[in-house]
């Protein structure tokens, strides 16, 4: 009998001596034109806002969006202040993130044993951590900083310590898949030649694993990036005409100017909405392919 | 856009390759401390939650001092603003009901079919065109789906084009929208399950004479329907948990919604809205906050566990 290697990439084999007879009654038709409209809904929606978006804020597609401070009237503002603030909170989030979610991973995948109760708390503990709603991650940060007394809570760490913690379940659950590829062979030659099992990890598991964690955490940060609920909760609905600057600085970020933009009543600013909407997808839209191309292109097939 | 999270309520496969540690060398200098690092970077996931509990609970339970539970839970006026303030937390449940219904009504057929399409008739080649497609819905924004939903769809399409009765938001706009963005969702996970159901199950059927809908429909539907149900209810917990698009479009008027084209407000477009304002750490309208947060974790985290727990008992190994 064959069975279906779920791991790798997916070959379902046609069924022997499927005729055409059967696949060509009315009912098998309907049924897969039903298919393909499901599909073409969701891609003709995807093309229909990406169309109204790029045509709304075409006019504001200049580089003041980007040279200039938020304004008053909407003729001359841009978004200085937000690429900046989302380019400081994204590089918080990683410096934090990432290297915890793989050490969490590594712990888990390669150390820690899964028979025991406790080692099962902390995988179930992850998977629930990833389908807690992002808002939920804002409302514990602004209970944290209170904690701490920290009076105005829009600040760039406080901002980058709630996406972290939304955004480490998503890496650490990558990086165990990407891990758990490595075949256990790769593991076994380098005990077998007198390694020690941190070695092992050091310079044989993880470098191995390297692509896959690397499409996981660039997908994990876009997500952080195009993030909006946690940081409103924050305070980062502000209006603010400096460059951020450091770690406690106040910022606002791209997706917040465009709720903010979105929210007001002139015309004008909805064009700004839809150019800062257009200068986000863009950035989303390239690292996610960096991603999908890392991961065509580097990782290995055992 | 692949969305790793997906794989949650995926199959999962049997404990991977580990190395056998009875091969391994003593431990270096100094490895012990590394792997101990290791493990508070594990801890640390598991304090988060603690974190979540506490943070939630503390202000929530000064909450429930001054406001009973019962009128919080079932009281029908959402006032906590007014003079007369009133917390009765119906209306914003009636309306996540209504944008997490509507999201369902769109992302479930479609997902599913977008599932089938992939997992049962399209090549592999097209299939690897057509998937990375469909998950950039999932990567979009969601404030940019909110713009879309207000702009685009309530003003656009049900105002000017088609007339309806509505005002300047909708649950259903929010609702529509929202379901496209979970169509991703839906669609991967059963997507996972249909294509883990064993190749000889289709053959078997192709060999009793079924085509290609019926082996579908009457094998390999019934053999993914867990993880098929694992998808729809994780693209519930979605539903729930989104808070830009209704933010932006499902309106800010707390009342219990009757009608789709009526506006109202989500536990979370309160939460959002009511973050905008100026409150001060540890007054009702503080604490408020945490009261419906916590009531938005409840609810998620028991849709998760749900969820988890069909997958376990009617999963079928092969």
């Amino acid at each position: 009998m064959r069975t279906v290697d779920i791991k790798g990439p997916l070959v379902v084999a046609k069924p022997l001596g499927t005729g055409t007879n059967g696949e060509l009654r009315p009912s098998a038709l309907i049924f897969l034109s039903l298919l393909w409209l499901s599909l073409l809904v969701a891609f003709g929606v995807l093309v229909t806002l990406l169309i109204t978006i790029f045509i709304e804020g075409q006019n504001k597609l200049t580089m003041d969006l980007i040279t200039n401070f938020p304004a008053s009237t909407p003729d001359n503002a841009g978004a200085r202040p937000a690429i900046l603030g989302s380019i400081w909170v994204i590089i918080t989030t990683a410096v934090l993130a990432i290297p915890i979610g793989i050490a969490a991973a590594v712990h888990l995948e390669e150390f820690a044993d899964s028979r025991k109760w406790y080692n099962r708390l902390v995988e179930l503990n992850v998977q629930n951590l990833a389908a807690v709603p992002s808002i939920v991650y804002g409302l514990l940060a602004l209970a944290f900083l209170a904690l701490l007394g920290v009076g105005d809570t829009n600040i760039v760490i406080g901002g980058a310590f709630a996406l972290t913690l939304l955004i480490l379940p998503v890496i650490i659950i990558s990086t165990r898949e990407a891990l758990r590829g490595v075949p256990r062979e790769i593991r076994d030659g380098s005990l077998a030649l007198g390694a020690t099992e941190w070695q092992t990890t050091w310079r044989q598991t993880l470098p191995a694993a390297v692509p896959g964690i690397a499409t996981g955490s660039i997908l994990a940060l876009s997500r952080a990036l195009g993030e909006a609920a946690p940081l409103l909760v924050l305070g980062a609905l502000v209006y603010i005409t400096f460059d951020p600057n450091g770690l406690l600085s106040g910022y606002t970020t791209l997706p917040i100017q465009i709720f903010n933009w979105t929210g007001r009543p002139q015309e004008g600013f909805h064009e700004l909405a839809a150019a800062t909407s257009v200068l986000l997808l863009v950035v989303l839209l390239l690292m996610n392919g960096l991603a999908i191309f890392i991961r065509n292109k580097f990782q290995k097939r055992w | 856009m692949t969305s790793v999270t997906e794989k949650v309520g995926g199959p999962r496969i049997a404990s991977g390759p580990r190395p056998s540690s009875h091969f391994a060398g003593k431990p270096r200098h100094g490895e012990t401390i590394i792997k101990a690092i290791l493990r508070v970077a594990a801890i640390a996931t598991v304090l988060t939650t603690v974190g979540i509990l506490i943070a939630l609970f503390t202000p929530a339970l000064s909450f429930f001092a001054e406001v009973p539970v019962w009128e919080f839970l079932f009281g029908t006026r959402w006032a906590p603003r007014f003079a007369d303030a009133s917390f009765g937390v119906l209306p914003l449940v009636t309306a996540t009901l209504w944008t997490t219904g509507i999201a369902l009504v769109v992302a479930v057929p479609f997902g599913l079919g977008a599932a089938i399409l992939l997992s049962e008739y399209a090549k592999p080649n097209v299939r690897k065109v057509l998937k990375p497609l469909l998950e950039i819905l999932a990567g979009v924004p969601t404030v940019v789906y909110g713009f879309f939903a207000l702009q685009f769809v309530q003003a656009t399409v049900f105002r000017e084009w088609l007339e309806l009765p509505t005002g300047a938001f909708s649950v259903l706009a929010a609702g529509l929208v929202m379901g496209v963005m979970i169509i991703p969702t839906v669609a991967s996970i059963s997507e996972d399950a249909m294509s883990a159901v064993p190749t000889a199950m289709r053959q078997g059927s192709a060999a009793l004479g079924a085509n290609r809908m019926q082996t579908t429909l009457r094998v390999v539907f019934p053999a993914a329907l867990s993880g098929i149900v694992a998808a729809i209810v994780l693209g519930i917990s979605r539903a729930v948990g989104e808070t830009m698009i209704v933010a932006i479009a499902a309106g800010n008027q707390a009342r219990i919604v009757s009608n789709p084209l009526e506006q109202g407000q989500t536990m979370t477009g309160f939460i959002a809205n009511a973050a905008l304002g100026d409150s001060r750490v540890g007054s009702l309208e503080y604490n408020t906050l945490f009261a419906v947060g916590l009531l938005l974790f409840v609810i998620t985290l028991a849709i998760n566990f749900i969820s988890i727990r069909v997958v376990r008992r009617y999963r079928e190994i092969y």
